[in-house]
């Protein structure tokens, strides 16, 4: 069960039109290490993960990951909110609107549409770990760039705020990881 | 939204990231007697916050988790993504 909550993680508030950066910054709601493959991987992860505790975390980090979502989802949403047609089409963002209009859908940058092929479920509950650090990493390395592109203070506030975060989830699944391989290794030895 | 309100939301916010934070570090770290402490000390602190939100800006969780008390104002805006929220 989940419970909606009507405000942001984050507070979002840009106040010019620039589908430049949407276009940079909409990778982290449909790329390959954004907020949605994050979300949806741990959450369908933590079936079958072995102990509680891994199952605790994998479901509220998971579910921290859909509030990040939000949270860019409003960043792009605001960004091309009020952008002028001729502005959309400088930013390369022509093909986009022709099938989106200013909607918000799971692209990465290029156009890409989002796949079930950027993540995994592996059942092995130390592989599946593995790739959730990586993940943690992979995303962090993306905001790091995303800030390098952004010409917005109020869009690279934001984006350092989401980047803070996956540097605290990636702490989180480390200390899950030797956890489960403290409770395999006593399986093992029992 | 007014002056008011966004104070209001951003003392809830500041709050509720605290418990956030607290309780993914309590799932791995669930014998820190400090960091229950603390968590269990922002629970009541958040309700009180949320309790003020609330009684002035309508609810702010639905499925019954809210109160709505004038009204069913869960239908009202401004939605969080859209600007000054
Ligand atoms: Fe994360």
């Amino acid at each position: 069960m989940w419970i909606y909550e009507k405000k942001l993680e984050y507070p979002v508030r840009v106040c010019r039109p620039n589908p430049r950066l949407a276009k940079d910054v909409i990778t982290q709601y449909g790329g390959p290490d954004g907020e949605l493959s994050a979300s949806l991987r741990y959450l369908t992860q933590r079936y079958t993960m072995p102990t509680n505790q891994a199952i605790a975390t994998l479901t509220d980090i998971g579910t921290e990951e859909l509030a990040h979502m939000e949270i860019v989802a409003a960043l792009v949403y605001q960004l091309v909110k009020d952008a002028p047609l001729h502005q959309i089409i400088e930013a390369g963002l022509d093909g986009y609107f022709s099938d989106h209009d200013r909607a918000v859908f799971w692209v990465n940058s290029e156009g890409v549409p989002w796949t079930a092929a950027y993540v995994q479920s592996k059942g092995d509950p130390i592989a599946d770990l593995h790739e959730d650090m990586a993940a943690e990493e992979k995303a962090r390395a993306t905001y790091e760039n995303l800030i390098n592109l952004s010409d917005d203070p109020d869009v690279t506030d934001v984006l350092r705020f989401l980047r803070a975060r996956e540097v605290v989830h990636f702490q989180r699944f480390g200390e899950t990881l030797m956890r489960v391989q403290d409770y395999l290794q006593c399986k093992k030895v029992y | 939204m007014n002056k008011e309100q966004v104070e209001l939301l951003q003392k809830l916010r500041a709050l509720e990231f605290t418990a956030i934070d607290l309780n993914l570090f309590l799932d791995t770290h669930p014998e820190c007697q400090e960091a229950l402490h603390d968590y269990n000390r922002i629970v009541k602190e958040l309700a009180d916050v949320r309790c003020a939100y609330e009684a002035k800006f309508g609810p702010t969780l639905n499925f019954g988790l809210s109160e709505s008390k004038m009204g069913w104002r869960w239908i009202d805006g401004p939605w969080p993504w859209q600007a000054g929220y």
